[in-house]
């Protein structure tokens, strides 16, 4: 079996509307090996989300998703049909969302919400699937776990909703976890003990992960790899380190000046902002979609524009150095 | 749960005790009774005679609680006009009734909460706009012309079903679907909203991620949270139609129990009359229980109002 867990070429994702056709997602390019974590980030709108839901195959019917291959495993999901994505999913690959206070269903018990993704997936007994959702309940740091499984959402706050949705998504122990903005909906201190959970799970049970996130803070922390977005194309990909060290799109660089540090940022500063707002995605779009809110943009920017720099580190700008220079030149 | 249904049974037998007050109060609100007992000829003897036989001369509470003791035990005295008791009057009476409004509810949801299903599961769809097209028929349409065209058209053009009376079953299929038709147009597009916005939840989102087929994700995940307000909506009609179905009883002469509060009404048969408004108001606080603890079962939020 084959490291490579999850390719993703050329994915386009078009969402006809009463005003003509809006490119959500156009020519995204990924790859995810067994056990990594990557994080896609970008700003709401991005196509983030999407692009997630597009590898899950639960993208509404109205959208049209295209691509040169989405292969997950072994399993062309191009060619799959809904009986092979089912079997798939909830399975191999899992799915937690940003919203825990409406991600679970009202009218079951946890315990039932839980048993179902195993029971429909092997053919265990009831009393199987109740000893694995309480083994899960637990990992997940949930005190009294077995009295948990008679309770109803409603009865949880939104911290142990989250981790009724992790350990939902763990049921099957899937090879790939895609996690949808997982600690946003959540409290500051809830945020950090949420995060740290994923990490531990994804290390132990080997599981590669997809964490999707606007907050460069959490990225830092947790993934190998970063896949910045910016209104439906990826900016900018490469290993998290070198991301952070030397970030090569101004977009990137944008993203980084909006996070205080704490020693940097003096105290009072104006935190950076990256002026204008995300360009309409109706209708043709060419060139970089960043060029309207870039100081640094020239007139080649309306053309197509390839992926620059090494494999494992690319960015898609005009500039060589992603007008680094340049922007060292406006500072001094 | 047992302490909601409690809760909610306590509730009910306060609410059932209000209304039997108030039905009862209505026989001094429409005037003397003995008076119009006794019509316009009587002198004021007689009137005094009927006063004193059917104790009109008490005070008031002591006739309410000399009515509602009779009243529990199922005797609520003598029809002015059948010269009957009322009891057995309105039994053998609300057999029909009964019997007609069970059949029309369960018809009105065996074509409203399917067709409502169907109608969300594709918005705008062909089925969408027939459902559609149904509905506004059926809001749009009088339930007593709607009633004599399936008569014109299946008892005398083309002989296929009785057109009046109760001796069979064949003569309860027309009023039937007379009166399921009048239900159906409401609890249809209720059904249709509630699984559109279900549909569109996040938790739907979560069983479809979990790998749940369509069939799980519209009738395990979603009909269940979508049909609560439509059970709430469902009690109210069944009520309507047991107490209100005198257009339909008219039409196709079915002596039921609202065609006798009709007469009734017009006879000035007061012990009749009240009977009846305690009895059509039990209906109500019965299936508004019912539909109560109904609801509680299927949403477990509710269980803790």
């Amino acid at each position: 079996m084959s490291d490579m867990l999850l390719s993703v070429r050329n994915l386009t994702l078009d969402i006809p509307t009463g005003s003509g056709i809006l490119h959500a997602v156009r020519g995204i390019d990924f790859d995810l090996r067994r056990g990594e974590t990557l994080s896609i980030v970008g700003e709401s709108g991005s196509g983030k989300s999407l692009t997630s839901l597009a590898v899950m195959g639960l993208l509404g019917k109205s959208i049209k998703r295209s691509a040169d291959e989405i292969r997950f495993g072994d399993t062309d999901l191009l060619k799959a049909n809904n009986r092979v994505m089912r079997d798939l999913r909830g399975n191999r690959m899992a799915m937690i969302f940003q919203e825990p206070m409406t991600s679970l269903n009202p009218a079951y018990t946890i315990g039932d919400q839980l048993m179902e993704a195993l029971l429909l997936h092997r053919n265990v007994s009831r009393d199987k699937a109740r000893a694995r959702a309480v083994e899960l309940l637990e990992k997940v740091g949930i005190t009294a776990a077995a009295s948990r499984l008679s309770q109803y959402p409603h009865q949880l706050s939104g911290g142990l909703r989250q981790r009724v949705m992790i350990a939902m998504a763990l049921m099957c122990e899937p090879d790939l976890l895609i996690a949808d903005e997982p600690t946003t909906a959540l409290d500051v201190t809830i945020q950090a003990q949420i995060l740290r959970l994923l990490v531990d799970l994804t290390r132990e049970m080997n599981m590669a992960m997809i964490l999707i996130t606007h907050d460069l803070g959490v990225v830092a922390r947790v993934a190998d790899k970063v896949a910045v977005m910016y209104a439906g194309e990826l900016v900018e990909t490469g290993p998290a380190s070198e991301v952070f060290a030397t970030p090569s799109h101004p977009y990137t660089r944008g993203l980084l000046r909006c996070i205080p540090q704490p020693g940097k940022t003096a105290r009072g500063a104006r935190l950076g902002t990256i002026a204008g707002i995300v360009p309409s995605l109706v209708g043709e779009v060419t060139g970089c979609a960043f060029r309207t809110r870039c100081p640094h943009a020239q007139p080649s920017c309306r053309e197509a524009i390839p992926m620059r720099g090494t494999a494992g580190h690319a960015f898609r700008c005009v500039f060589a150095d992603g007008a680094l220079s340049e922007e060292k030149g406006v500072v001094a | 749960m047992f302490a909601f249904i409690l809760k909610r049974l306590g509730l009910a037998l306060l609410v059932a005790f209000t209304v039997s007050f108030i039905s009862f109060s209505l026989l001094f609100l429409s005037g003397d009774p003995a008076a119009a007992l006794a019509g316009e000829t009587a002198s004021g003897e007689d009137v005094e005679a009927l006063r004193r036989l059917y104790g009109f001369d008490r005070p008031m509470m002591v006739q309410y609680g000399d009515w509602l003791f009779s009243a529990l035990r199922g005797d609520f005295g003598e029809s002015y006009y059948f010269k009957l008791p009322v009891a057995s009057l309105i039994a053998e009476r609300l057999q029909v009734t009964m019997t007609l409004g069970v059949c029309g509810i369960l018809f009105a949801l065996a074509t409203a909460v399917p067709l409502g299903v169907a109608a969300a599961i594709r918005p705008n769809s062909l089925i969408d706009r027939v459902a559609l097209f149904l509905s506004v028929a059926g809001q749009a349409m009088p339930s007593f012309w709607f009633g004599l065209i399936l008569i014109v058209v299946f008892a005398i053009q083309l002989g296929w079903l009785p057109p009046s009376g109760a001796s069979s079953w064949r003569h309860f299929i027309m009023p039937t679907i007379v009166l399921g038709y009048y239900a159906m147009p409401a609890i249809m597009r209720l059904t249709r909203a509630g699984m559109l916005d279900v549909l569109n939840s996040d938790y739907i989102r979560t069983a479809r991620a979990k790998g749940s087929g369509e069939m799980r994700v519209l009738f395990k995940h979603a009909l269940r949270n979508a049909i609560i307000p439509v059970v709430s909506l469902a009690a109210v009609q069944m009520g309507f139609m047991l107490g209100g179905s005198i257009v339909v009883e008219s039409v196709f002469a079915l002596h039921g129990a609202g065609y006798l509060a009709w007469e009734s009404i017009a006879r000035n048969d007061l012990p009749t009359v009240q009977a009846l408004i305690l009895v059509f108001s039990m209906f109500y606080i019965v299936f508004t229980f019912l539909a109560d603890v109904l609801n509680a079962w299927l949403d477990p939020r509710m269980r803790s109002a």
